[in-house]
């Protein structure tokens, strides 16, 4: 056991702090989950891009630096130390990018990847539909073969896409043998967003700005050239790179280090104002923060060491999501009547907060999957 | 190199000691330790004598095996989940690197057995059937034959735990540390305690899993309800956050960190919680079979009371936290 960073890390962790702290805009950008914001935004990635801070884990080629797991771990923690901008690029760069790291053909890698990490390319994820939310395996829509024009007609309607209505491409999940059940005969396709057939309606989240969006797609055609891996194989597609070290899907825990950071500020603030009892809370969530670091440091080493991480993402996922709630929670008891104010970052950062324990699995799937493969409970 | 596992040396001493813990400590002989006469095992001391784990932190030249805490962690986790009924933290953790060298050899030898009882805590466990007992007096640390001290005993819920009240007079000839020796005491009995909450806790949740798997109601396994299913991944998740506490802990006081003191209370503030919500989301799915004192879940769920209480409880502990951070 050694719980020291190499010089060499240390060195990386300086040369990241130097640029964050020289760049970082400053007053904050608005929301990247409104029409305006996402354009900042969009200028803030191409910076990050241009000095090779966009995606540090991946190859030179495509504009990484072929960092580590433990230099992604430290960048990430100094990119929240620095109250850098949200990632509006994230679902593309940490859902799809690991998938076509690993499933993509060698053409589809060089088409793909370097636009993602310039961000000239933005990627939305298509994977809930209207009657498929927590059982994803419900998807409905559809691709059928088109032999003659080589690929595939989709038709059907994602929903709650975040981001959808500003990005320039969508990856999902499209029903290709509709015989076959639930989670079989589904493929993984990559689709532009501009191709005919498709409307993209955007809608409000809970904080009102307009983070979600609709897709129909209407007999949209797609070529072979943009399915993801083997047909009717999609489900094992989306789920292979979940625990793997390319499908490095975990929240960075610099995060909640910086939120509980953050925490501790605004308890000193409020100083003797503040209510004892919340003393005991932001200890408990600074303590808890300092728990999901040690616990990703030897998730990290797992990886490192070549092991898959598995049904344990679960697990991992209920702890940042109810930790994230307790932090904001903990933030808004503190500022009492003054949290309402529509200007309060706390209410919109919990606002955004509520959401963990829904998205990429609701906490209750995920309970249920830690009771099943992790624990061994039967499933009925 | 950053690297948060233990070594295969360390994982192999720690299967050793499980599978001695399983055969020679199963939950038949915690049951008898808590109508016997000392509360203790004899064999299990003995057989832990003998594979070094009574002398772990103990030099070489004294018949120790001159390892650390961050070795001494997962033994103690083990000796939680068997609930081994044995001042196992005072005499290894506490007690051991304090001792002069005669005293030292004869204690990782197992010949004699050193309790301890440190600031604030008002019972020491085992006194009665110790040889030497490590007490402190204000800032600073003596041992004290037991024969010199006059004993009060007091019944723990948990039967195993012979619980005494110590009454003595600190005598020059017996001090023994005091300054940053007494305080490093301190952290490594809180953190042996942590160890061993989280190997409780490891323990009741597996107990519980075994039996949702195998008791059916409603014609199927409880364990396929997802309302049973969502109490024990709630237990899964809190023991999963608490244990890299517990072994950076560990790690920060084999190194020297300053920041240790800090560590070792996150650690024993989340292994006490932890281990309380294992002890009550197993008691609440074992149900009236968990609630009747045949079963061997209290064993286990009496241990974890005691213990998440003693060496300072979960809130002492984000109090002193709380100090450092805030």
């Amino acid at each position: 056991m050694d719980l020291t960073y190499s010089a060499r890390e240390d060195a990386f962790r300086a040369d990241a702090r130097e640029w964050l702290e020289a760049n970082v805009p400053d007053p904050a950008l608005p929301s990247g989950d409104t029409r305006d914001g996402f354009v900042r935004h969009l200028e803030w990635e191409r910076k990050l891009f241009d000095a090779r801070w966009a995606v540090v884990s991946w190859p030179e080629k495509y504009g990484g630096r072929d960092a580590s797991l433990w230099e992604w771990l430290i960048f990430e923690e100094e990119y929240y130390r620095a109250a850098a901008p949200q990632r509006v690029t994230q679902n593309g760069i940490f859902l799809l990018a690991p998938t076509v790291f690993e499933f993509g053909t060698s053409e589809q890698q060089e088409r793909i990847l370097a636009k993602m990490a310039s961000s000239e390319e933005t990627w939305c994820q298509g994977w809930s539909e209207p009657d498929a939310g927590s059982d994803l395996a419900a998807i409905k829509s559809r691709a059928t073969r088109d032999e003659v024009a080589g690929g595939w007609r989709l038709s059907g309607q994602k929903t709650w896409t975040t981001r959808g209505a500003f990005c320039t491409h969508l990856f999902g999940l499209f029903r290709t043998d509709p015989a076959a059940e639930q989670h079989r005969g589904l493929t993984y396709f990559l689709v532009p967003l501009d191709a005919p057939g498709i409307t993209v309606r955007g809608f409000g989240r809970l904080d009102g700005d307009e983070g979600f969006a609709e897709v129909f797609l209407d007999d949209v055609f797609v070529p072979d050239h943009d399915v993801l891996g083997e047909v009717d194989q999609g489900w094992s597609v989306a789920m292979a790179t979940t625990g793997s070290e390319r499908g490095l899907t975990l929240r960075s825990p610099g995060r909640f280090l910086a939120t509980a950071q953050r925490l501790r500020d605004l308890y000193r603030d409020i100083g003797e104002y503040a209510d004892p009892a919340l003393r005991d809370e932001v200890i408990q969530a600074s303590i808890d923060a300092e728990a999901y670091q040690l616990q990703t440091l030897q998730t990290v080493t797992k990886l490192v060491d070549g092991q898959q991480i598995g049904a344990q993402s679960s697990l991992v996922k209920l702890f940042w999501s109810e930790l994230d709630v307790h932090l904001h929670e903990t933030a808004l008891q503190l500022l009492g009547p003054r949290a309402e104010l529509a200007d309060e970052p706390w209410m919109k950062g919990y606002e955004f907060a509520l959401s963990g324990p829904i998205y990429a699995g609701t906490n209750e799937i995920q309970r249920n999957v830690v009771a099943e493969r992790v624990l061994g409970l039967p499933r009925k | 190199m950053m690297r948060f596992a233990f070594s295969d040396d360390q994982l192999a001493f720690r299967d050793a000691v499980r599978d001695l813990l399983e055969r020679e400590c199963p939950p038949e002989v915690v049951r008898a330790a808590w109508s016997n006469e000392t509360g203790r095992t004899d064999h299990v001391w003995k057989h832990l004598a003998d594979v070094g784990v009574l002398g772990l932190i103990a030099p070489e030249s004294t018949g120790g095996l001159g390892l650390t805490m961050l070795d001494l962690v997962l033994v103690l986790e083990e000796a939680g989940r068997v609930a081994l009924p044995e001042p196992i933290v005072e005499h290894t953790a506490v007690a051991l690197p304090l001792l002069q060298p005669e005293e030292q050899a004869a204690a990782a030898a197992g010949s004699i057995t050193v309790g301890a009882g440190l600031a604030g805590e008002p019972f020491v466990p085992h006194a009665d059937s110790a040889d030497l007992i490590v007490l402190q007096h204000e800032v600073a640390l003596y041992a004290v034959p037991t024969k010199d001290v006059e004993l009060t005993s007091a019944a723990s819920i948990d039967g195993s735990r012979r619980l005494s009240t110590v009454r003595w007079n600190p005598s020059p000839d017996n001090l023994i540390a005091s300054g940053d020796e007494l305080a490093d005491a301190l952290e490594r009995g809180a953190l042996g305690v942590a160890a061993q909450l989280v190997g409780l806790a490891d323990r009741m949740i597996d107990m519980t899993v075994e039996y949702a798997r195998h008791r059916e109601q409603f014609s199927v396994p409880i364990g396929s309800f997802q309302a049973v299913k969502h109490h024990l991944a709630n237990a899964r998740v809190k023991l999963e956050f608490a244990r890299p506490l517990v072994y950076r802990a560990a790690y920060s006081i084999a190194h020297d960190d300053p920041d240790r003191a800090i560590h070792v209370s996150m650690a024993k503030a989340q292994s006490s919680d932890a281990a309380a919500l294992a002890a009550r989301v197993a008691l609440q799915c074992h149900g009236a079979i968990g609630y009747s004192y045949e079963h061997d879940l209290h064993l286990f769920m009496k241990r974890a009371w005691a213990l998440a209480a003693t060496w300072g409880d979960a809130r002492w502990h984000r109090a002193r936290v709380g100090r450092a951070i805030l």
